[in-house]
């Protein structure tokens, strides 16, 4: 499996974000793509994710479900944390799990996911209760809860303390080490072995 | 399609753990109804003439009250755009929310307005004409609705401009709803006619309504 992304050109109102971006995540590698604020990091994602047209370019999931769009063979995981405040980090899982999964909720990668992100204490406790590092933790679970093989991580490690990172990069690890892609924006190194950094906006921070 | 019913029966627990929406939308529609005969003064021929004119416009306005929060929540924790990379076509998934809305607050202000036709002397004859068209007609609320809610999400102060965007769309309803009521209480045009466009609209809106409301979120999320 391969995300191939080629000559990618992506518009935001009348400014150029990106411009004729080309790389490639082959299965079993991390791409870290890193560059100043306002790079286009976040809208490289979220263009990868479907969630913004392109203006140009091509975007592709080569070897992947060719019966599913690219977005529903990823996990996109943005600057938000997508929890319901009044369901508790269980229910948010396990909703998560059935809507992206389509339905069939398996109750041990619920219960896997739980302790990938060591929320086994919280799991009953609702969302609204939790500190920022915590939602982030219950939003990261989503990961692990349903199978997905490519996973889009947009500032992954926002409000995350130290083991916590940790724990996000064994996953990521564990994800990679598996033939699974990661596309991540992120300025806190992950410490992976496999991974490789694409600095972006360099041209237009020069320009 | 299980995930279709994952997202419906998330919105519809949402509705009762977090309340709020519905109770205001029937205290709304209470209120204002029961102000009917304040101001227009004791007259029981002239109240139950407006009545089937008074409870459908006030249910059109309770119902405004509740559409904004069809998508803002989801929204603003980032839901939505997690919604948009499930396998189900935002379109169905604008169904569901639609589907959540109409039978957490369409189906109880149709229940609640042949109590609400009391306050007003409503002919007792028209009240299960009065239930029947409600629920035929509320459908149309909410999937018409939601195209407002979802072009007004990012919007400022989107809730007076949802007003003027879904207000004129809900003309026809409110014209062949009230014709329906007028017929089973002696009034000049047909019962069946009326009811009958009255269904097919809200048939139109589910159809259009989910379409429309999809097209905009994704206009909106770029």
């Amino acid at each position: 499996m391969r995300l191939s992304v080629k000559h990618l050109v992506v518009d935001r109102g009348a400014r150029r974000i990106v411009d004729d971006l080309s790389f490639a995540v082959e299965a079993g590698e991390a791409l870290v793509l890193v560059g100043p604020n306002g790079a286009g990091k976040t809208t490289v994602i979220r263009t990868v994710a479907g969630l913004i047209g392109v203006a140009g370019g091509s975007i592709a999931l080569e070897g992947g479900d060719a019966e599913k769009e690219l977005p529903a063979q990823a996990h996109y995981i943005g600057h938000l944390n997508a929890l319901k405040p009044s369901l508790t980090v269980e229910e948010n899982l396990r909703f998560w799990a059935a809507y992206l999964g389509g339905g069939a909720v398996d109750g041990a990668a619920i219960d896997a996911a739980l302790v990938a992100f060591d929320l086994e204490p919280l799991a009953m406790i609702p969302a609204g209760y939790l500190s920022a590092g915590q939602k982030r933790r219950a939003c990261l679970a989503r990961l692990i809860a349903t199978p997905r093989p490519l996973w889009l991580l947009d500032e992954p490690t926002v409000s995350l303390d130290a083991a916590s990172v940790a724990l996000l990069a064994r996953q990521v690890g564990q994800h990679v080490a598996g033939g699974g892609l990661v596309l991540a924006a992120t300025h806190i190194p992950l410490g992976l072995a496999s991974e490789r950094r694409l600095e972006i906006g360099v041209r237009s921070a020069a320009a | 399609m299980s995930a279709f019913w994952t997202l419906l029966k998330r919105d519809l627990l949402l509705q009762v753990r977090e309340g709020g929406a519905v109770g205001t939308a029937l205290g709304f529609y209470l209120i204002v109804v029961a102000m009917m005969p304040l101001g227009l003064g004791p007259d029981l021929n002239l109240l139950s003439r407006i009545a089937p004119g008074v409870l459908w416009i006030a249910l059109l306005l309770a119902a405004l009250l509740s559409l904004p929060r069809i998508f803002e929540a989801d929204d603003e924790d980032g839901s939505l755009e997690v919604i948009a990379t499930g396998d189900l076509p935002l379109e169905l998934a604008t169904a569901a929310k639609a589907l959540a809305h109409w039978i957490s607050t369409g189906i109880p202000l149709a229940l609640l307005a042949p109590v609400l036709g009391l306050l007003l002397n409503l002919d007792i004859e028209a009240y299960p004409v009065l239930v029947a068209t409600m629920l035929v007609g509320t459908p149309a609320i909410s999937f018409l609705g939601l195209v407002g809610a979802a072009l007004t999400l990012r919007a400022r102060r989107g809730g007076l401009l949802l007003a003027l965007l879904v207000l004129p769309l809900y003309i026809p309803t409110l014209i062949f709803g009230i014709a329906a009521i007028s017929a089973a209480t002696g009034g000049p045009s047909g019962f069946q006619a009326s009811f009958l466009i009255l269904g097919a609209i809200s048939l139109f809106s589910l159809v259009i309504g989910p379409v429309a409301a999809a097209a905009a979120i994704r206009f909106q999320t770029q």
